[in-house]
C-alpha cells in the first residue's frame, strides 16, 4: 500500500520524536551494558512497528517500502540495534507474505502483528556465509515431519524469537525454507541456543549460534508448501533484496547521528581561540560527510520507491547498500576525528557509531558480494539491450 | 457507576446553577454511553523554533504549522486513561482561528474519538475571556461529563481560561490536578499544592485543569495516526455557536497589549570556589532567595 506523503511524514515524525526524547538519552547505558532494551522494544510494539509491513487483510498496516525505510533510518539514528530487533521479523514477514501458502499466511501473519511472536532469519552457517551453496544443515522427511540436524550461525534475535525462517538442505540436495516454530529461550525441542556471540557493536540484541539435533518440524511449515521444495534460497535472496534497502537505511540513520554529533561538537570545542568549526579543515570534513550522507539517502529512497513501483531492484538495492554502508563507516570515522580524543571515549556516542557501522558493510551480503551482484546485473542489462 | 454519579451529585456540597445542562447529562447517562470527557486543547507555534511576532509587534505569529501544546497532552492522556478504565469517549474542543488542524490530529492519533474545532476570522486577537466564551459555548453543545484542560497554555500563560470556562458554565472548577478518579463520590481530584496535595471531591460535570507532567502522554501508534484523519471533526463558526463577533477577537477583548519586549539575557551568574565553606555560601544564597 502506498501511503500519502503527509501521512508518511506523520508516521516518521512520531518515531523521530520518540527517538529524540527517549532513545538517544538511554541508549548509551543500555548498549554499554549489552542489555536488551525492553522498554524501547515495548514502545516499538505500541507504535505497531512489527505489523507495519503485514498486509491489511491480515491485520497489518501494509506500509510501503519507502516509509518503512525512513522509519528504520530514524530508529538507527537513535540506536542501530533497534532496527536490528525489527529486521529479521520483517524479512520473515516478506517471505511468508510473498511465498507462503494461503494457509501459512493466515496461520502466521496475524500472530506476527504485535511483537509477541517475533521471527528470526537463519541462512548463515559456520562455513556458509557468502557461499550459501555450502549450507550443510539437513532436513529429512520422517512420517510426515521434517527432522532437522545441523548448526546455524549468526541468528540475530534467535533466542527471543518464536519463529525461525530456516534454510536447510533437503534430500533433493537443494535448499528449502522452513518456518520453524519454537519457544523463546535457550532450548525448544531439539533446537538449542548453543552459543551467544559476543560482538564489537550491534549490542543489546542477541546474535546466536543455533544447533538442531533431530528437531521435528511439521510438513505444513515448509514455506510455500510442496511447491516450495528446493526454492528456499530463491525465497531468501528475494527477501534480502528489500533487506538491503533497509540495511542502507540503517547506515543512513547512523551516519546522520554521527554528522549531527560532529556538527554540534565542532561549535562547542574551541582550539587556538576559536571553535574548531572555524578551521577550514574541519569544515571540509563536515561538508564531505554531509554530501556523502545526502547521496546515500537519495540512493536508499530511490531503491525503496522503485520497489514500491513494482520494479526489479537488485541493482539499485545493491548499490544503495554498498554506497550507504561505506559512506556511514567513513562518516562515523570522520565524526570521531572531529571529536578528537573525546571521540575515542565511551562518554560520547561517536565511538558506538564507529563500532556499529561495519556491520552494514558485512551483513546481508558483504559489500564484495554486492559488487558481484551489481556487476552481474550490469552485464545482464547490456545484453538485454543487445 | 452511572447510578453512583447521580447519587454523588445529590450529596454534593458544591453549588451548581446550570440546571438544564446537568439534567441533559443525567438523561444521556441513562442511555449507558459511558463517561464523556471533553479536553480543551490548543495548537501553538512549535516552541522548538524561535518565536516571531506579528506585523503589529504585539502577538505571536501563528502563520506557520501549529502543533499540539505539550501542556495539553497531559489532559489528553488523562482523559484517555479515564475513558479506557470507565468506558466512554474523549472529545477534543479547540479554538483555531486559522483553521489549522495539525495539532488536533496529534491528539486524535493518541486516541481521542472526535474533535470540535471553532474557526472564524473574527476570533483573531481574542483574550483569555473571549477564548473561554467560545470554548464554553462549544462545550455547552458537546455536553461532556468532565472537562479537562491544561493549567495554562505554553504560548499565552494567562492560566485563567479553565476557571473562566467553569464560571461561564456554572460548573465546579478544580485546578492543578495531579490525579483524577471518577469514583463512587463523583470526582476525586488530588490537587497539587506547595505543601503536598489537597484531596478534593466534587460532583460531575466539572472543569479540571491538569498539571503538566503528572501522566506520561503516550506516543500515537501508527494505526492511531492513520485513523486520525477519518475521525469525526466538526468545524464550527461563531454563528454556529450563536456568538456575536463583537464578544470575541480584538473587538471583544477587554485586555489591551501595550507593549511586548524581549526577555532580558540571562546574566553570567556567580561562580564560587569551594574552599571548604561552600555549604555556608549555599545556605546564605538560599536564604537571600527566601527559599529556606
Ligand atoms: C552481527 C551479525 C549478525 C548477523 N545476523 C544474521 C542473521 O540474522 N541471519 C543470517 O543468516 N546471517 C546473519 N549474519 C551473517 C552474515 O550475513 C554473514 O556474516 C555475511 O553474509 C558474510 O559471511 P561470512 O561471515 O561467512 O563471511 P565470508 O563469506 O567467509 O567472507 C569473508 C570475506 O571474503 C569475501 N568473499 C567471500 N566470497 C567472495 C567472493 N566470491 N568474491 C569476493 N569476495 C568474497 C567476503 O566479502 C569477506 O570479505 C550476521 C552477521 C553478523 C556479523
Amino acid at each position: 500500500m502506498s501511503v500519502d506523503a503527509e501521512l508518511a511524514d506523520e508516521l516518521v515524525a512520531a518515531v523521530s520524536t520518540w527517538v529524540d526524547r527517549d532513545v538517544i538519552s538511554q541508549s548509551r547505558a543500555l548498549e554499554q551494558a549489552d542489555e536488551f532494551p525492553q522498554s524501547m522494544f515495548e514502545q516499538m510494539c505500541d507504535f505497531g512497528l512489527f505489523g507495519a509491513t503485514i498486509p491489511p487483510e491480515y491485520g497489518g498496516l501494509g506500509l510501503d517500502a519507502i516509509t518503512y525505510a525512513r522509519v528504520v533510518e530514524e530508529l538507527s539514528r537513535g540506536w542501530m540495534s533497534l532496527a536490528g530487533i525489527l529486521n529479521s521479523h520483517k524479512l520473515a514477514v516478506a517471505m511468508i507474505t510473498r511465498f507462503g501458502t494461503p494457509e501459512q499466511r493466515s496461520r502466521f501473519l496475524p500472530r506476527m502483528l504485535d511483537g509477541s511472536f517475533r521471527a528470526s532469519f537463519s541462512l548463515s552457517e559456520p562455513d556458509a556465509g557468502s557461499d550459501t551453496r555450502n549450507i550443510r544443515c539437513r532436513a529429512e522427511l520422517d512420517g510426515g515431519e521434517w527432522v532437522i540436524n545441523g548448526t546455524k550461525m549468526w541468528v540475530t534475535n534467535g533466542m527471543r524469537s518464536s519463529l525461525v525462517m530456516l534454510l536447510a538442505r533437503t534430500p533433493d540436495d537443494r535448499i528449502t525454507c522452513f518456518a520453524v516454530e519454537k519457544a523463546p529461550g535457550e532450548r525448544s525441542g531439539g533446537l538449542t541456543i548453543s552459543r551467544k556471540i559476543e560482538k564489537l557493536g550491534y549490542k543489546g540484541l542477541e546474535t546466536v549460534e543455533m544447533s538442531y539435533a533431530d528437531h521435528r518440524v511439521p510438513h505444513a511449515n515448509l514455506l510455500g508448501g510442496d511447491k516450495g521444495m528446493g526454492e528456499g534460497l530463491r525465497y531468501a535472496l528475494s527477501a534480502l533484496e528489500l533487506g538491503r534497502v533497509n540495511i542502507a537505511a540503517r547506515a543512513v540513520g547512523v551516519a546522520q547521528a554521527a554528522l549531527d554529533a560532529a556538527l554540534a561538537y565542532s561549535q562547542e570545542r574551541e582550539t587556538f581561540g576559536k571553535p574548531i568549526f572555524a578551521h577550514q579543515a574541519v569544515q571540509f570534513m563536515l561538508a564531505e560527510m554531509a554530501t556523502k550522507l545526502h547521496a546515500a539517502r537519495l540512493m536508499t529512497y530511490d531503491a525503496a520507491r522503485r520497489y514500491d513501483a513494482g520494479e526489479r531492484i537488485d541493482l539499485e538495492a545493491g548499490m544503495a547498500k554498498l554506497f550507504a554502508s561505506e559512506a556511514a563507516y567513513e562518516i562515523a570515522t570522520d565524526a570521531m576525528r572531529i571529536h578528537g580524543g573525546y571521540g575515542y571515549t565511551t562518554e560520547h556516542s561517536v565511538e558506538r557509531y564507529y563500532r556499529d557501522t561495519p556491520l552494514m558493510i558485512i551483513g546481508e551480503g558483504t559489500n564484495e558480494i554486492q559488487k558481484l551482484v551489481i556487476a552481474r546485473r550490469l552485464l545482464e542489462r547490456m545484453r538485454e539491450r543487445g | 457507576m452511572r447510578q453512583r454519579h447521580t447519587h454523588a451529585q445529590r450529596r454534593s456540597s458544591v453549588a451548581r446553577r446550570d440546571l438544564p445542562f446537568r439534567v441533559a447529562i443525567r438523561g444521556r447517562r441513562q442511555h449507558n454511553q459511558g463517561v464523556k470527557i471533553a479536553v480543551c486543547v490548543k495548537q501553538i507555534p512549535d516552541p522548538a523554533n524561535p518565536g516571531r511576532l506579528d506585523a503589529d509587534g504585539k502577538t505571536l505569529a501563528r502563520d506557520e504549522k501549529l502543533i499540539l501544546d505539550e501542556s495539553d497532552s497531559y489532559g489528553v492522556e488523562m482523559a484517555l486513561q479515564l475513558a479506557e478504565a470507565a468506558g466512554g469517549e474523549v472529545v477534543l474542543v479547540s479554538m483555531s482561528p486559522t483553521g489549522e488542524v495539525g495539532g488536533i490530529r496529534t491528539a486524535l492519533a493518541m486516541g481521542a474519538d472526535a474533535a470540535v474545532i471553532i474557526s472564524d476570522d473574527a476570533l483573531a486577537g481574542s483574550d483569555a475571556l473571549g477564548t473561554a466564551k467560545v470554548l464554553a459555548a462549544a462545550l455547552r453543545r458537546t455536553q461532556p461529563d468532565l472537562i479537562l484542560t491544561a493549567t495554562e497554555s505554553t504560548d499565552g500563560y494567562t492560566g485563567t481560561v479553565p476557571a473562566q470556562i467553569a464560571e461561564l458554565l456554572s460548573l465546579p472548577s478544580v485546578t492543578f490536578a495531579k490525579s483524577v478518579e471518577v469514583g463512587s463520590d463523583g470526582l476525586l481530584v488530588r490537587r497539587q499544592a506547595e505543601y503536598g496535595y489537597d484531596e478534593v471531591a466534587c460532583p460531575l460535570p466539572a472543569v479540571v485543569s491538569v498539571t503538566a507532567g503528572v501522566v506520561e502522554p503516550r506516543y500515537p501508534s501508527f494505526r492511531g495516526i492513520m485513523a486520525a484523519k477519518s475521525k469525526p471533526t466538526e468545524m464550527l463558526t461563531l454563528a454556529g455557536l450563536g456568538l456575536e463577533p463583537s464578544e470575541v477577537g480584538w473587538t471583544g477583548a477587554r485586555q489591551r497589549i501595550i507593549d511586548v519586549s524581549p526577555v532580558p539575557e540571562r546574566g553570567g551568574g556567580e561562580i564560587c570556589e569551594d574552599d571548604g565553606t561552600g555549604h555556608e555560601r549555599i545556605v546564605a544564597l538560599l536564604e537571600e532567595l527566601k527559599v529556606l
